[in-house]
């Protein structure tokens, strides 16, 4: 595993050229948002005495590993228990601590669901679940490793706010703003490095998106790593003379319900771009609003009701129509 | 409640007396409600709130308190019953259990009622609450002690067993777990649902401290409570071997009062049978 991490990350590399359509980025260069996760929690630490970080067993993955060695004795190693993960974490809250309880997406919201709904979400407790290693990206560890249902399983969730980072710089500040918010908190991060899309002056708020650029013909609703394949796609189209805008609806749960509306009145069509089933995530969300408020055609991009497979993550993107060109392609066949 | 070295069985045996029939009052206003499990665990629950725990009514999220987290949430009716004794609310609330409206929710929920550590009723999560309660404890350097309520049937949950793991790694001598052994499951015999025993080795292997006494000695419980918190460098696990229904003698040993309320009548005979 090891190897094929170090691998296909010198791939996606190579694969994945900076960006430099979206004016006031990509100075944060290329990291994963996992890699942003374990810097953040470290200066976060240093700040805040009640910060504790909880794994189980996957701190070198999570970059927990990074807080474990600066804070030992706020540590915990829970081993391959991610349900007792879920009530550890919940319990070290009830006496005050800012718990941080790490481990990949598909256990971590599979394996410990109901704990994260009987204890976390019902009793309202100050935990944030925050998970890597979700969707495809996540490459040759194949299905059993990918999670494209995590945000379905957390969105249902009564208290459960949801966040999907686009980037490194995102994810930074999104644990810093969660830091400071009460409450169960789920946020979704990748295994692969990508690229720094968002401005430098960027502020993230809960439930607050970023619109890049608002399109006349078509808008694009991405989160996570589709952000910076929308951005390709709306390039691509803007020389083919289609106005294609871009949002980085990057607060899944409660979703900015009113750009969205602002948006289903400005353009004819919108497309839903994420590294998730197209069943309960992003698109769902987004269809759930508008065709009770303001009914729009909408294509949704993502995991069709399917699991994912080994291989390279550039290679299983296109597999799977994850790519600017598909999102190119089903926008011109919507709108031509 | 202040914090006695010495305990007075005879106050503790008739506060669960009290506490017995508080239950069986509220369950039969209720019509529905778990008998059986409220009353095996009556007398370990009375030792915790009127003799060991150090806990404030008047301030119920004072700092310094020991924590109680009942992993067998559906003995809510104790729970609620010792609450309203130690005077965290009206005692007529009892008669609200399970009403709509009523912040005595079928199981426990913490956000809606005062002296409720954690929403509990989905078996097999208070120990991993607890064990994170303990480390919290710890990391605070109090003195606070944690108490946790499991059910036999409930540690066939496979959950019970990480949690145990970690109590021990982590060498929670702050945290005492006491398991009501009452041998009953709602679909029959523990033993023939799924065999438990044997509790005390297993519990051993896991690295804790066993004490194994009889759950209706008030003796025993409080002498068990007193030597946990000698126990250092590691959890302690009191394994109270009870009877279902205990103290209602036609409720005794009927794995069909699991999940059943009593009757007016039912109730009726039992306060004279318990002495009201």
């Amino acid at each position: 595993m090891e190897i094929g991490e170090h691998l296909s990350e010198i791939k996606s590399e190579k694969q994945n050229p900076p960006l430099s359509i979206v004016k006031g980025c990509n100075k944060g260069g290329f990291i994963a948002t996992r890699d942003a996760y374990g810097e953040a929690l470290l200066e976060l630490g240093k700040k805040r005495p009640e910060v504790v970080v909880l794994d189980a067993d996957l701190s070198g993955s999570t970059k927990t590993g990074k807080f474990a060695k600066a804070f030992p004795d706020r540590f915990y190693n829970l081993g391959v228990s991610e349900q007792d993960l879920i009530g550890t974490a919940s319990g070290l809250s009830l006496t005050g601590k800012l718990p941080f309880a790490s481990t990949f997406a598909v256990f971590e919201t599979g394996r410990a669901w109901e704990q994260i709904r009987q204890t976390v979400c019902y009793s309202k407790l100050n935990v944030k679940l925050v998970a890597t290693h979700s969707g495809i990206t996540v490459g040759e560890d194949g299905a059993s490793h990918q999670a494209v249902e995590d945000i379905a399983l957390m969105r249902v969730l009564p208290n459960m706010t949801v966040i999907v980072p686009s980037d490194g710089c995102e994810t930074k500040k999104v644990i810093n703003v969660i830091a400071d918010y009460y409450g169960p908190v789920y946020v979704r991060l990748g295994r692969a490095k990508v690229p720094a899309v968002m401005p430098d002056d960027y502020e993230f708020k809960i439930g607050n998106a970023h619109v890049f650029h608002m399109g006349r013909d078509a808008n694009i609703i991405a989160s996570g790593i589709m952000v910076y394949k929308s951005i390709e796609a709306s390039e691509i189209l803007r020389n083919d003379g289609i106005d294609v805008g871009v949002i980085n609806m990057s607060t899944v749960k409660p979703l900015d319900t009113e750009l969205l509306l602002e948006t289903s009145k400005s353009c004819r069509l919108i497309v839903t771009a994420e590294e998730h089933s197209i069943i309960g995530g992003l698109g769902s969300a987004v269809c759930e609003l508008l065709s009770e408020v303001h009914p729009v055609k909408i294509c949704r991009i993502g995991i069709k009701d399917d699991f994912g497979c080994s291989g390279p993550p550039e290679e299983l993107l296109k597999l799977y129509g994850l790519t600017p060109h598909n999102i190119v392609k089903t926008i011109k066949e919507a709108i031509i | 409640m202040m914090h006695t070295d010495t305990p007075d069985i005879n106050f503790l045996s008739k506060k669960a007396k009290t506490l017995r029939i508080e239950i069986l009052k509220m369950l039969a206003d209720a019509g529905s409600g778990h008998t059986g499990g409220s009353l095996s665990a009556a007398d370990i629950v009375t030792a915790l709130y009127f003799y060991k725990m150090r806990h404030n009514p008047k301030d119920p999220k004072w700092i310094e308190r020991d924590r109680f987290i009942l992993s067998k949430g559906h003995a809510a009716p104790l729970l609620y019953a010792v609450l309203a004794l130690s005077g965290y609310f009206d005692r007529s609330l009892l008669k609200t259990l399970r009403k709509l409206g009523s912040p005595l929710q079928g199981h426990p929920c913490s956000k809606m009622l005062q002296g409720v550590e954690i929403s509990t009723g989905s078996l097999g999560q208070g120990l991993s609450i607890a064990n994170g309660v303990a480390m919290g404890l710890k990391l605070d350097g109090l003195k606070s002690r944690v108490y946790c309520l499991l059910g036999d049937g409930e540690i066939q949950e496979g959950q019970v067993w990480e949690a145990a793991m970690t109590s021990s790694h982590y060498r929670l001598d702050n945290l005492c777990a006491i398991i009501d052994n009452n041998g009953l499951q709602i679909d029959g015999y523990c033993c023939d649902v799924m065999h438990i025993e044997p509790i005390v080795d297993k519990w051993e292997a896991f690295g804790w401290h066993v004490i194994d006494i009889n759950g209706h000695d008030m003796k025993a419980i409080t002498n068990a409570l007193y030597e946990a918190e000698t126990i250092k460098g590691k959890p302690t696990m009191i394994v109270a071997r009870t009877v279902k229904g205990k103290g209602v003698s036609f409720f005794e040993g009927k794995v069909q009062y699991h999940g059943i309320a009593p009757t007016q009548e039912e109730l009726n005979m039992a306060l004279k049978e318990i002495g009201d």
